[in-house]
């Protein structure tokens, strides 16, 4: 209680009092910081997470644009009732290219992380047009607009480059590709051998039902698709991924 | 400058400072506002040493009591499944139809394949696998891909027409206006003769000429009375069931640019007794074979 009493003694002095603080300050900070420098990640090490393909990105951009995110969080948290819901809890890893992720803290709809896979591309098409089409309790609204707007790309390479500059292992390849990538990933019968080498797991074709454009229905269906299934968990153990 | 005095108005010490004029009550905080205050410092202490807290330059603190989320989640997991594994573990070692056959394993099955109908499959088949248009009814006696148990099996393990899995089914009807196969009179002919297997009302003469080219172009798959192939998922046409809707033209763009539906393949989604529960529950939905 001493100490308390002679505050006075700091407060009137304003040259020490900021002393103090920046010290009282850099403790926090440093305990904060140093050891994310010496820690060499603490991301998982998981096998399968890739870039996002140029029309998955695109996707991702409508995915912010629409505001998703305020009722679909992408996020399964290691408890139970989330585990046999959605399948495994979300890998740090699984979020890493993404700028910003889509962790969300807001479910009025369901959980997306592992939603790739689990509806055909009809049923997206039909579900965005017509949420209600096909799950009569939704009060999800449509968005019958992505199936009329085309996606423009032109700046789709510059896209790629500037997240390679906040860290997304893009190559060179990737983003000279980026233009014919997009094009080709939402055109039926296209020779997808190199896009799917870029971007294992990618969902290809005529993914809107409409095979001459690549709309953005197409894009946030390539998105939505390929959401959670990058990491194949069949091997991993929880002691491989503690952190 | 700290002289303490007492506020004439409210009868309570002033603490001294003073700044132009303006002098400070000395209104200390309540005293148990301070102890809560005291006992939270007291209470991160603890924790500190209790769970995990502190970043180092190699990791973290772990806590004496070790605990981590993702091996809690083991742990509630194996427990959860210790509490159902006098079932889980039955029905893992059992095929569909031995489940089905022991009344104490169809129970848990029906209940257990109903919650995990309703999280993963309700979404196209609707609730109690009512369907709708373009997502099969699974409620009735009408099977494209067949009803038994094994066949259900087969297709819920690797779904249909999906690029995941290459046991996937796939029947595939040739677009037989929009490849020109049939000219538009043909169709029209066909569309007609479809509606008359159906039962339905249809011009009978121009049925007749569809006969033939149904006979020509469609009975390979769909079967010379109508009745459907279930090896290459060709629909019976006889049975008053339509996929996508029964007016003319309907039947028509299905003939001339076929609409196929896509059924993800669940095979490593879900558990393998899971994908057994289901199997039992869909079967016993009303239309089992």
């Amino acid at each position: 209680m001493n100490l308390i009493k002679h505050h006075g003694k700091i407060e009137t002095r304003a040259s020490v009092l900021a002393i103090l603080i920046l010290i009282t300050v850099s403790i926090g900070g440093l305990v904060e910081i140093v050891p994310l420098f010496k820690i060499e990640s603490t991301i998982e090490k998981v096998e399968g997470v890739r870039p996002y393909s140029p029309l998955e990105q695109v996707g991702r951009n409508i995915y912010i644009r629409e505001g998703c995110y305020n009722c679909h969080s992408q996020m399964i948290r290691p408890f139970r009732d989330e585990a046999e819901r959605y399948g495994h809890y979300s890998l740090a890893a699984e979020s890493m290219y993404d700028h910003p992720f889509q962790w969300g803290s807001k479910r009025t709809g369901p959980d997306l992380a592992r939603v790739g896979g689990k509806y055909s591309n009809d049923w997206h098409v039909a579900h965005m047009v017509d949420p209600r089409a096909v799950v009569p309790e939704s009060i999800m609204p449509g968005y019958h607009f992505l199936l009329e707007r085309e996606v423009g790309y032109h700046d789709i390479a510059e896209h790629l480059r500037t997240l390679g500059i906040v860290g997304v292992p893009y190559t060179e390849e990737m983003i000279e590709s980026a233009a014919a990538d997009l094009r080709d990933q939402a055109t039926p019968d296209a020779d997808y051998d190199g896009l799917l080498a870029r971007y294992p797991k990618a969902v290809v074709g005529d993914l809107d039902g409409r095979p001459n454009e690549v709309t953005e229905m197409d894009a946030v269906i390539a998105y939505l698709q390929i959401l959670g299934r990058m990491v194949d968990f069949t091997d991993i153990r929880t002691e491989d991924i503690l952190q | 400058m700290a002289t303490v005095e007492r506020d004439e108005v409210t009868g309570v010490d002033t603490t001294g400072h003073e700044w132009d004029g303006i002098k400070e009550l000395n209104n200390p905080l309540p005293k148990w506002w301070l102890y809560v205050f005291y006992a939270s410092i007291a209470f991160s202490v603890l924790w500190w040493i209790l769970f995990p807290a502190w970043p180092s330059s190699t990791g973290y603190t772990p806590g004496l009591l070790g605990s981590n989320q993702r091996l809690e989640l083991d742990t509630r997991l194996a427990e959860a499944r210790a509490a159902q594994a006098v079932f889980l573990e039955r029905i893992a070692a059992a095929d569909a139809a031995e489940v089905a056959a022991d009344p104490e394993l169809l129970q848990f099955a029906l209940a257990g394949g109903e919650r995990h109908f309703k999280d993963n499959c309700a979404g196209c088949h609707g609730l109690g696998g009512a369907g709708q248009l373009h997502y099969p009814t699974l409620a009735d006696d009408a099977w494209i891909w067949g009803g038994s148990l094994d066949s259900i099996q087969q297709t819920i393990r690797h779904g249909i027409r999906n690029e995941d899995d290459p046991d996937a089914r796939f029947g595939i009807m040739p677009a037989f206006g929009a490849d020109e196969i049939l000219s538009r009179e043909e169709i029209a002919g066909v569309v007609q003769y479809v509606l008359a297997l159906g039962g339905q009302d249809h011009d009978a003469a121009l049925a007749a000429t569809g006969q033939e080219t149904y006979e020509l172009n469609c009975a390979a798959c769909h079967g010379e009375d109508g009745k459907g192939i279930r090896d290459l998922g060709a629909p019976n046409l006889t049975d008053a069931v339509w996929l996508y809707g029964n007016t003319p033209e309907e039947i028509a763009a299905q003939i001339s640019r076929p609409q196929h539906g896509v059924m993800p393949a669940w095979q490593g989604r879900l558990p393998e007794e899971v994908i057994t529960m289901l199997t039992v529950y869909v079967h016993n939905l009303g239309g089992g074979e």
